[in-house]
């Protein structure tokens, strides 16, 4: 049964892109958009037909970035792929360590202490709103704000690095996480930083919100395009904020409950006609639910040790067995899938990447509409061509 | 949510003829799989998204696994007929020994889908499919037509596995380049000689780095 | 309205624009090379080498247990063993590294050397104006390139040096402790046979070695306050060989792995350049 009840069809092609004829006039005309289009947020390539203006077929072409993670990860120790996870959506790698980190633990049934429980919410909490905004900056940047919006959230995103430039030592590639807990303690300076920068957010989501909120090209541009029906987001794996804007409630966060997310009381923001604007305000509210939690988290943040003192850092070897452990990215559902076969290594690491899977309906949203709005639809996608390639 | 003997027989039910078999797996969060047999697999995908129970309408990750060829030594009693002189008679007598056989039990490549349930909120159920070999007989049915997104994984797995899913839409090269050759996660995968002078050589490195210095005396390789 | 929401947003840009005159806080440029922005405590960059003392080739704390060669996830480390031995912090006869190279070309910055180090002997360092014209010789840093003192490690990571110093102390008292009490059985033994030919006196025995107990005792207890004034400890760390050998904190494994002999390298001429200085 499909999420809005009705029973899906059988497999009559329903979730195949449409086929869009082309209305006869004129030559068609191929363009290979990228892999050095500066919308595509790194290299990638869409080969285009067009038809005048109008698309009419659309295949990405993946690869330019890739470095086969996957087997970096089966040649080395467990330890030693967590400064890689941070490479895969260098925007939050803090996410990525902790879905990393969750596998394993999932893998060899290890507890996680509880302040450490607590700082990697916050850290996730604080790498949802650095990413969110910076990906509405740049979704402004490709409908030709050029510049101020991404400077704006930019100047946000600096203060959130900061801080985890003074906790894990670096500001992109943190490598923070570890499998039992985290690596350093926060210290009490550090928290009282991060309930500054806290309650510095709400103005800042709020005057992003004025002036792009009811801006009229924004919402010329955004409403009613790269529309997305929920059945088809469920059906191709879709998740994250995209999912979400097509009315799906559907967050790991509260699915899962992986962690210690049913401890804080968030609501998940849906959308309703899965076109930019509702990915874009989606986002937006999402900033505001993340603050919401973060502020819970930084109340209750409990004293104690941030590393189980039974975890192995060394000479890790699990059992013989698989896991998958996923948490709620940014960019949507991030799972890493370990098969142990008793060795230092893992015999199968894969990671299952939102990016790359939310753009299996990238043609199908782009079908029949403008060329300049295929930029667009893609920057509304939110990818990240290191987790797309790998 | 059912528990997999329960997935199990409702599958056994649903569609006649279906070989399922349950992969239990030792580690502590017990997420065991289910191992379909390709010939149903499609039904049996169908069966699981329309299901008004277990309804696993998000097919969340697809992926591939390489298991080598593995050459199994046992030991086997065998017995047999021997010539041997019993009161100065020669006679066949029945001797048992201890040999010990070699047997190659066949790789497989293993494809492996993470299902989860949007509309009741519940999952994993895992399923594997496996190929009869790793070399010829590689072909797997292709969920795609199921689950949308297994289109780009399974091309993935393709790609870099090597597994050819029949039914697939377009199925084609998607990470490694069309005129690429091998398929680069299998286990047995020989890395082209792409040598780079390394101040810090050794282990692995050094390793590749004196076999690139012996190509090259030998005269195979130019640089 | 037509128009009211880009009239809002452009009242917006212009309110900020007007602000950053005024305000201090939105003065966000930093005239680069003549000023800097203090790094924050836990900034790290690329490894390099303690040493103690004034001389860097004796005071090296590394004593080659390639611990950290076997983790760093990109290989990017090259230690080669000494032949012969030198005292380490706790006076025990140790190998050093005869070759430590760290190409930071190639070094990612992770810190799992630092973290892997049952020695204290490598930190991470803040320095980042690295840049060079040649990429052998430049970026392969040398065990003197990469050797910085114990001072400096106070002066980039205080509260982590001191912290480090208290359990390195800690460590040397205990070593101490434990041999001076191997010294004291060995006094008690040696007094024994006297002991039981008079036991008339049977006090008068350990009188020598407590005489001597003073001075260290109160040494002991000074360090050992120490780790307790500072804070808890960054995260649990294998604590060293307290006594015998450098390979006592190793598992079996490490052992065998510390025990091949020394690899060569690959016969190309290592363009390592002079040392600087
Ligand atoms: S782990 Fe520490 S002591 Fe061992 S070789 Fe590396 S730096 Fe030296
Ligand atoms: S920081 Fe990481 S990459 Fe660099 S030398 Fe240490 S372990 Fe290797």
């Amino acid at each position: 049964m499909s999420p809005s009840g009705i029973k899906t069809e059988k497999l009559a092609g329903w979730n195949r892109p449409p086929v869009i004829e082309s209305d006869g006039e004129g030559e068609l005309l191929e363009v290979a958009m990228g892999p050095h289009h500066p919308s595509t947020h790194g290299v990638f390539r869409m080969d285009v037909v067009l038809d005048g203006e109008r698309v009419i077929k659309l295949k990405p072409v993946f690869g330019y970035l890739h470095r086969n993670h996957e087997q970096l990860g089966e040649r080395q120790s467990y330890l030693a792929s967590m400064p890689y996870t941070d490479r895969l959506d260098y925007f939050c790698s803090l996410t990525n360590n902790w879905a990393y980190a969750l596998a394993v633990e999932k893998l060899v049934g290890q507890e996680v202490p509880e302040r450490a429980e607590y700082l990697r919410v916050i850290l996730a909490e604080l790498t949802r709103i650095q990413n969110h905004a910076s990906t509405i900056g740049f979704l402004l940047q490709e409908m030709g704000a050029s510049g101020t919006p991404l400077m704006y959230a930019f100047r946000e995103r600096e203060k959130i690095l900061d801080l985890f430039e003074s906790l894990t030592g670096s500001r992109m590639m943190c490598n923070y996480m570890r499998f039992g807990g985290c690596r350093v303690d926060a210290s009490p300076a550090w928290l009282e930083a991060t309930r500054k920068v806290v309650a510095g957010l709400p103005a800042f989501v709020d005057e992003f919100e004025r002036f792009l909120m009811t801006n009229e090209i924004l919402m010329a541009r955004c409403q009613g395009i790269g529309v997305l029906k929920p059945d088809l987001a469920v059906n191709a794996g879709i998740s994250g904020p995209m999912l979400r804007a097509t009315g799906v409630n559907y967050d790991i966060r509260k699915v899962d409950h992986y962690g210690i997310y049913d401890r804080f009381k968030f609501r998940v923001p849906l959308g309703d006609h899965g076109d930019i604007y509702d990915r874009y305000m989606v986002r937006m509210l999402e900033m505001r639910e993340s603050i919401l939690i973060l502020n819970q988290a930084l109340k209750d943040l409990p004293a104690g040790p941030v590393m189980d003192p039974k975890a192995k850092i060394r000479n890790f070897r699990p059992k013989a067995g698989e896991s998958y452990g996923r948490i709620e990215a940014p960019k949507g559902e991030l799972g890493f899938y370990l098969i142990s076969d008793g060795g230092p290594n893992p015999y199968r690491y894969r990671v299952r990447p939102p990016s790359f899977i939310n753009l299996t309906v990238l043609e199908d949203m782009c079908l029949g509409s403008n060329v300049a709005d295929v930029v667009l639809i893609f920057g509304s996608v939110d990818i990240v061509l290191g987790e797309v390639d790998r | 949510m059912k528990s997999v003997e329960e997935i199990k027989a409702a599958i056994e039910a649903a569609v006649p003829g279906a070989v399922v078999k349950v992969i239990l797996n030792p580690a502590p969060n017990a997420q065991h799989s289910l191992l379909i047999d390709a010939p149903h697999a499609v039904a049996v995908a169908e069966f699981l998204r329309d299901d008004d129970e277990l309804a696993l309408d998000f097919l969340s990750n697809v992926t591939g696994v390489d298991f080598l060829d593995k050459e199994i030594a046992e030991k086997v009693k065998v017995t047999r007929q021997v010539p041997k002189e019993v009161d100065g008679v020669q006679q066949m007598v029945d001797e048992t020994v201890e040999e010990t056989r070699k047997r190659v039990e066949p790789g497989y490549l293993e494809a492996v889908y993470h299902l989860f349930s949007v509309s009741k909120k519940h999952g994993p159920v895992i399923i594997r499919m496996r190929t009869a070999n790793r070399t010829d007989l590689v072909e797997l049915p292709s969920l795609t037509p199921i689950w949308r997104s297994a289109e780009f994984q399974e091309r993935e797995v393709f790609d870099l596995f090597g597994i050819v899913f029949t039914g697939h839409p377009d199925l084609r090269r998607i990470l490694m380049w069309d005129e690429f050759k091998d398929h680069p996660m299998r286990r047995d995968y020989v890395e082209p000689d792409d040598y780079e002078y390394e101040p810090t050589a050794h282990d692995d490195v050094l390793k590749r780095a004196q076999a690139h210095k012996a190509k090259v005396s030998a005269g195979e390789v130019s640089q | 309205m037509l128009g009211d929401g880009i009239l809002k947003g452009l009242a917006e840009t212009a309110k900020n624009f007007a602000g950053s005159f005024v305000s201090k806080e939105r003065m966000t440029t930093v005239e680069y090379p003549e000023e800097r922005l203090p790094l924050p405590e836990a900034a790290r960059n690329f490894p390099f080498l303690v040493y103690d003392g004034d001389d860097w080739e004796k005071g090296l704390r590394c004593v080659a247990c390639q611990i950290c060669e076997k983790e760093c996830p990109p290989k990017c480390i090259y230690i080669e063993k000494s032949k012969d031995k030198k005292p380490d912090y706790v006076g025990k006869p140790q190998i050093y590294p005869a070759k430590f190279d760290i190409d930071i070309s190639v070094c990612m910055s992770c810190q799992i050397c630092v973290e892997v180090c049952p020695f204290e002997a490598i930190k991470m360092n803040t320095e980042f104006e690295l840049a060079t014209d040649d990429r052998f010789g430049g970026l392969l840093l040398d065990r003197k390139e990469l050797a910085r003192s114990n001072e400096y490690y106070h002066q980039i990571h205080p509260t982590e040096a001191s912290e480090v110093d208290a359990r390195l102390a800690e460590e040397k008292a205990k070593v101490e402790a434990k041999a001076k009490a191997a010294a004291e059985a060995a006094a008690a033994k040696a007094a024994a046979p006297p002991a039981a030919a008079a036991p008339a006196t049977p006090i008068a025995k350990p009188a020598a070695p407590v005489e001597a107990r003073p001075a260290t005792a109160a040494k002991a207890a000074e360090v050992a306050k120490a780790p307790a004034a500072a804070t808890a400890p960054v995260a649990p760390k294998p604590v060293p060989g307290t006594g015998s050998d450098g390979a006592a904190s190793m598992t079996p494994e490490d052992k065998k792995a510390a025990e091949t002999p020394a690899k060569t390298n690959e016969g190309e001429p290592k363009a390592q350049g002079e040392p600087k200085e």
